[in-house]
């Protein structure tokens, strides 16, 4: 198994890059979670709690997390992890979602804070939609990251 | 891919929604520690509902695919030091667990009385709960451990 052959100064990176990982699906969980329960508006008051709650979440956890598991990710990757003559399909997939999914992570974070601003604004009037679409890409983040760990532990051909 | 790398997958993702599961309680305790309304509190309360979902699959996943990969894999065995420790950390974190949940389910189901009550106004006893030092040692004693946890998977202190 990988694990049990990798050099021993991998490791401190290692756990920092699955921590940032864990984190940022664990704050993506949280912020949607939210942002469902703003989405089915039972009573109104509930929006704005709601939309404030995953954008803060987004911003001061998920974002942070991201940075921790991609530069921890290039720190491992520094030490030898990605010197193979040709590059394994976990590691493209790895690559592939956590930079898609950190694009849109972004794009949600920054469309959470703007609805969040004109719900503020509108007394809950206006401001509904961008976090709806903002919901949709946190959802397509937590896809995107579910499968980076699938991919980075089950390590496909 | 093996049936040994399906099961790691499946510990990995159990551990992920463990991990989640602390970041839901400890983004509600943060975001409840200014509350007071009781219908504040419930409402915060509900987004915890998803944390009690992925605590129960986290750490059942980890024991039952933990196990079972200590089992098939030929290089690890259950009674190995590393997975000994990470057995009884699994149990410490249960037992710390339960306790954390009793302490701010308290606090939500007094939010609940309180509403059923007709008072629905800020209510120093019950910010005094959200509060609560036992609770907010219990939950950072919880990440502790699973921290510890983390940190055992990936050094594996004494595995050949």
């Amino acid at each position: 198994m990988f694990a049990a052959i990798r050099p021993d100064d991998w490791n401190f990176p290692l756990l920092l890059h699955v921590l940032g990982a864990s984190l940022l699906l664990g704050a993506l969980i949280t912020a949607l979670t939210a942002q469902v329960l703003a989405w089915k508006r039972e009573a109104s008051a509930d929006i704005l709690p709601f939309a404030r709650l995953s954008f803060r979440t987004l911003l001061f956890v998920a974002i942070p997390a991201w940075f921790l598991m991609r530069i921890a990710a290039e720190w491992v990757a520094s030490k030898g992890w990605n010197d193979v003559p040709e590059e394994p399909a976990w590691l493209g997939i790895g690559y592939i979602t956590s930079e898609g999914g950190g694009f849109f992570l972004l794009i949600a974070t920054i469309l959470a804070g703007f609805g969040v601003r004109s719900l503020r604004r509108s007394d809950g009037e206006r401001g509904g939609t961008l976090v709806r679409i903002a919901t949709v890409l946190v959802i397509v983040a937590v896809i995107a990251f579910v499968i980076a760990t699938w991919a980075m532990s089950a390590k496909p051909d | 891919m093996t049936f040994s790398d399906w099961l790691l997958a499946l510990h990995v993702l159990s551990a992920f929604a463990w991990v989640a599961a602390l970041v839901i309680y400890a983004v509600v305790v943060a975001a409840g520690w200014g509350l007071s309304v009781p219908s504040d509190v419930i409402r915060m309360f509900r987004v915890s509902r998803v944390g009690d979902a992925l605590i129960a699959i986290g750490m059942m996943g980890t024991i039952i695919f933990g196990i079972w990969l200590a089992i098939d894999l030929d290089a690890y065995q259950v009674w190995d030091g590393w997975i000994i420790t990470a057995l009884v950390l699994w149990l410490v974190a249960g037992a710390v667990g339960g306790q954390t949940g009793k302490v701010y389910n308290g606090a939500r189901d007094r939010a609940r009385a309180l509403v059923d009550e007709g008072r629905n106004e800020p209510s120093p006893e019950l910010n005094a709960m959200l509060r609560s030092q036992r609770g907010l040692v219990l939950l950072t004693l919880m990440i502790l451990v699973v921290l510890a946890l983390l940190v055992v998977m990936i050094y594996k202190p004494g595995a050949g």
